[in-house]
Parts: C-alpha cells; structure tokens; sequence
C-alpha cells in the first residue's frame, strides 16, 4: 500500500515537473517571440556597394535595398484584373486587337493594327519591345525613352548633356539606337536610377520628355488644382522653368516619376520625343495641342493615315498621368504610388511595394487604409465604374465603325476628298477621344466622369461624321450635322 | 526520487519558471500596461502609424489614446484592457491578423460612447441616447479624422498567395 502511494507521488512529481517545464519552455518562447518583434522594430539599410548614375543593373542596387527589390523582381509575376493584364502563360499577352475588332479597324495604316497585346509587368517592357511586330514597320530611337534605363546612352550621345542627347535619339531608327544599347552595358528596363537619386535614395524625375512636357504644363495657364507646386511657381516670378526635381513636392513627385513615362506623347521619326502638355491635360487640351502643332515640314501633326478613310489620325497612347489629374484621386492628393506601390510592413519597416501592380490585387494595402469598407465592396464599386466605362467604350467602338462603313459607301458612290472632309474631320476627333479611353490602362477608373465625357464626345463625333459621309453630295446638311456645341 | 529530492526539483523548476516569466513580462514593459501612457500602446510597432497620426490630430491635446478607446470606469476599463491585451498579444505573436488593423464592434461602441461622454451637451439631440440603437449614427462615421488624420495604417507584409500568381 505504501509502495504504492509512493508511486503515485513519484508519478504525481514527474508529472507536474513536465507540466511546469512545458510552461516554461512555452514563456521562453514567447520571450524570444517579443525580442524578435523588438529587433524587427530597429531596422536601417546597410549601404554595401556603391551605385553611381550609371548603375542601371538593378540587381547592385538590390544588394543595398534588397526589400525593394525583392519587390521589384515580382513584376515578371503574371497578374490578371478583369479589364487588365494577361492569361498566365509564358507566351507573349492577348491580342486586344482581336477582341475588339473595332480596334484593328480603327488602327489600319498603323502598326499598332500589326500587333497590340495587354500589358506585362514592369520587369517585360524592353523583351517585349525588342519582340513585338510592329519592328517590321520603321520605328524611332525615341521609343527607348521610356522603355530602357537609357539615361548613360543620352549622355553619351549627348558628349555629357542628356538633354542634348536625347534630342538627338529620334534621328536614329530603333535598331541602331537598341544595338548601342546593348553595346552600352545599360540594356536593362526601367531600373532604380531611373527615379532614385543614387546619393540621397529621394525620388527624382530623369526623362527629358518628362521634364520638357511638365515646363511647358507650367507655363501655359491650364488649371492644375492638383499640383500645387506649379501654381506655386506661376505665382512666382518664373524667372527659372519649373523644374520638377526642385519645385515638385514629395506628393507630387509619387505621380512625376510615373508620368515620365505613364502619359500620351508624340513618338516618332519626324521630330523629338514630346509630351503634348502645353495646352493642358485633358483629352480637348491635347487634341488642341496636337492640331497646333506642325512637322518640321510644315505639314500639320498626325500620327498615321487611316488606310481605308485616309483620315489624317491621332494615335493616343496611355495616358494615364492624364486621366489620373482629372479624377478626384488626384484632387485629394493621392498619387500614383499611394494606390499602385502603397506602403506595406516588412517587419516593423514601412516598405514601398515595388511590385507596380493594379490596385485590385493590393485592396488591404492600396486601399482599406483610407476606405474603410471590406474588400468586396471596394472591388465592388471599382467593377461598377468600369463596367460602365467598358459599355460606353463599346457603343464608341460600334459609333466609330459606322462612320467607316459610311464613308466607305460615299467613295465608292464617287465622294471626292474634298466632300468628304468634313467627315473625315470627325473621324480624327471621334478616334482621338476613343483611343484616349481605350489605351489608357484604368478601364476609365482614373476619372469616371471625365472618361464618360470623353466617350460621350466620341460617340456624338463619330455619329455626326457618319451623318457627314452619307449627306456627302448635301454639304449644307453635312455642315449642319458637324455643328458643336 | 526520495520525497525530499523530488520537492526539490519542483521547487527548482518553479524556481526557472517563475524567473523566466518575470523577466519575460519584464522584457514585454508588463507593467506599463497598467498605465495611461500613450507610449505603451506603441511597445508593439504595428500601432506606429495610429500613435503618430495622433500626435499630429486635432485631439492630441485633449485625449489620450485610452480616453477614447477605454470605458472611463474601473472595472471596464480594466476589463477591456484585459480582453484587447489578450487579443493583441495573441494576434501579434502569431502574426495573424488583418491589416491594416481596423475597430471591432465591441471597440467601436466604447469610442461612440466616449464621443459622448465630451460631446454630449453638443449632440444630444441628433443622438438617441448612448449606443441605443444598433444603428444609431457613428459620431467617427463623419469625423473619421479627428483621432488620426484621414489616413492612418499601413497594409501588411506580403502573403504566399500573392506570389503564386494573382487574379481579381
């Protein structure tokens, strides 16, 4: 009996000595939990190799802030929204030209009916330019611009001056700029330098197509209530040209180094790389800009002729930079970078995402931190602006047909350029405004109301140009019909 | 084991554990806890960005974090410390929780009531009474930014189903 009762106790001992032994194995590792969240709490970079304005491989850079980019490298991740990206395969992105015919139509005479796909990720902007079909038509140096870290070859074109350099980059075609690129060492895409100042880390602009279109922005007297440091400057004495690396705010410059790039331009052989700011941002402010300006030959602007109408076009590239400034994100000050690489916790650190990706794969980050819905419902509201958006784009594109259909019977019933001129006119307005949608990467969500204007303006266009093309032999009823507002 | 060894033993093991807990509460600012020191609530680094942009919002000179995020009575405010420390510890350890962090219910109650508790003279007639209804009108609702500013959090770290390849 008492062998067994001392048993029990030796059993009893043994027992609690392993209960408290887990217990305080358990409070030793929350102990070093707490020390890791502490550690994690003290966190600088260590700046281990030096980067110089010449460093475009992004990968040096990464030894240094390898937070970053771990981050950067994920743009060669395939994502997919409903209105963006691509399928998933490694092979090159959709045809867009394919999905909407009415696109391809709208393109003919111009490479882009050849081919136009959905966009990649950062990480794909130089193979998928080097790959794309429409090299078999001539294209410019100037598309380097934006789409390699080319500042070094600027300046070396330019004898030191990048800006001199670049002036010149248009004369070359893009195989013989893209061969000294790769020549050069610098055959990278967008990379660290391109927005990073290399001794500071502060953003900074570098593109002169950039720098050039923002001057001319400032100097003209288009309302900016969203960039407050150009009203600034035109309060000034404007003694210097605004520069944006000394006069943009930390805000602004989330959406400048952006917009180096994010934006419509002019991009071809007959004249420099440029932005067509100095009017304004919206698509009217553009449109105007471009029928002001001529080629070196005298010859109004235009970016191609339509192969079947011979319309004198305008192609909109993405002009994002653009659509954002009219939106109501803008106007609160949010930037580019607020929605599209918010900031997120690595540890206790506050990291930039560079994962440059659509706000939908990012609702937690890019925005429950000022809307303060559940994720469904921001996707929600987002879906709901841009199927609207989507649904007006495709009335645009039915609108823009008709025109064509239109004018191609006026030919053929004998319409000779001259009566055909009116309708040709609005063809090049109605287009304008629906490749201004089309092409920019939002689905309209930038600034709804603006895209809805602009696509309402290119349904009434291109209506009053088919109006136009079947009252050809009538041009007092054409006229009528190609009033405005 | 004789009896003698085996209370020894035990006595040592309590020993370890009673050391380790204290410094390990030690190490964790425990007792800080029991204050009203705004830093408290920022020995965990995930409420910087809520501690920061309230230093810089309208009430930073009229209340401090546990005025409007506490009952202002004894036994609920220490209850509340109890439930949210709980909470709080548990999510911080396991590193499970959503971000950025947004109130619960339970804790947005606390806040209405303490919208009152000042402003009461002011509102009493848009109000029905303090957290009577369900869905009685949020003071913060409207005047999200007089704790933090407009826009206080920060999104959370990246997630193994990011990278697998996203859809939306």
């Amino acid at each position: 009996m008492k062998k067994l009762q001392q048993g029990w106790s030796v059993a009893a001992t043994i027992g609690i000595a392993l209960v408290v032994a887990a217990i305080t194995a358990a409070v030793t590792a929350l102990l070093i939990n707490i020390n890791e969240r502490k550690t994690e709490a003290k966190n600088p970079f260590v700046r281990l190799v030096e980067v110089t304005e010449d460093t475009t491989d992004p990968s040096q850079w990464g030894v240094n802030w390898p937070k970053q980019y771990d981050s950067y490298q994920r743009t060669a991740i395939t994502t997919r929204t409903r209105f963006g990206g691509h399928g998933g395969s490694e092979a090159l992105p959709d045809e867009k030209i394919e999905r909407d015919p009415w696109l391809k139509r709208m393109f003919l005479g111009y490479a882009f009916s050849i081919d136009y796909r959905d966009r990649r990720g950062h990480a794909y902007m130089l193979v998928d330019q080097e790959q794309t079909e429409r090299l078999t038509k001539p294209q410019s140096g100037s598309c380097l611009h934006c789409h390699a870290s080319i500042m070094p070859l600027y300046r070396e074109l330019g004898g030191g001056d990048a800006m001199k350099g670049f002036e010149e980059s248009y004369k070359f075609s893009y195989q013989e700029l893209s061969a000294k690129l790769h020549e050069s060492g610098h055959a990278h895409p967008v990379s660290c330098v391109d927005c990073h100042d290399p001794t500071s880390m502060r953003l900074r602009v570098t593109r002169p197509g950039f720098i050039n279109g923002i001057q001319a922005l400032a100097a003209s007297d288009a309302p900016v209530p969203h960039l407050p440091s150009v009203e600034q400057w035109r309060a000034g004495s404007r003694a210097q040209p605004y520069d944006p690396n000394v006069d943009g705010t930390r805000t602004e410059m989330r959406s400048y180094v952006c917009g180096q790039c994010h934006v419509e331009y002019y991009c071809s052989t007959k004249m420099p790389l440029t932005f067509p700011w100095g009017k304004g941002l919206r698509a009217s402010d553009t449109e105007k800009f471009w029928n002001e300006t001529k080629f070196p030959d005298g010859e109004q602007f235009f970016d191609y002729k339509h192969a079947e109408s011979g319309a004198k076009i305008l192609k909109a590239q993405h002009p994002e930079f653009e659509l954002w400034s009219q939106g109501v994100h803008a106007r609160s000050g949010v930037g580019c970078a607020d929605c599209h690489m918010p900031y997120m916790r690595d540890g206790a650190t506050k990291v930039s995402d560079h994962w440059v990706r659509s706000p939908l794969l990012n609702v937690n980050r890019a925005c429950q931190t000022c809307h303060h819905f559940s994720e469904e419902e921001i996707k929600a509201r987002v879906d709901a602006i841009q199927t609207r958006n989507f649904e007006l784009l495709q009335r645009g594109g039915v609108a823009i047909v008709a025109l064509l259909d239109a004018v191609q019977a006026a030919k053929a019933a004998g319409a000779t350029e001259e009566q055909l001129a009116p309708a040709l006119d609005l063809q090049r307005k109605a287009q304008w405004r629906l490749d201004f949608i089309a092409a920019e990467n939002s689905m309209g969500f930038h600034a709804p109301q603006e895209a809805a204007m602009v696509l309402g303006e290119a349904v009434d266009y291109a209506r009053q140009g088919e109006l136009a093309a079947l009252n050809w032999a009538k041009p007092a009823a054409a006229k009528v019909a190609a009033s405005q507002p | 084991m004789s009896g003698a060894g085996a209370v020894t033993l035990l006595a040592v093991l309590a020993g370890v554990l009673l050391g380790v807990g204290a410094f390990t509460f030690h190490y964790a600012e425990g007792f800080s806890y029991l204050s009203s020191d705004p830093a408290a609530c920022v020995n965990c680094h995930i409420m910087r960005p809520q501690y920061d942009s309230w230093q810089k919002s309208s009430h930073h000179a009229v209340a401090k974090c546990i005025d409007c995020h506490l009952p202002h009575d004894f036994v609920g405010k220490y209850m509340a410390k109890g439930l949210n420390g709980y909470h709080h510890s548990r999510g911080f350890t396991f590193q499970d929780f959503h971000e950025p962090i947004m109130i619960k219910p339970g804790n947005a109650r606390i806040l209405q009531a303490n919208c009152l508790a000042c402003h009461e003279d002011l509102v009493h007639e848009l109000i029905g009474g303090v957290n009577g209804e369900p869905d009685e009108v949020q003071c913060v609702h409207c005047h999200a930014g007089v704790g933090h500013g407009e826009t206080t959090g920060l999104g959370g770290p990246e997630r193994a189903d990011e990278i697998e390849g996203s859809e939306s």
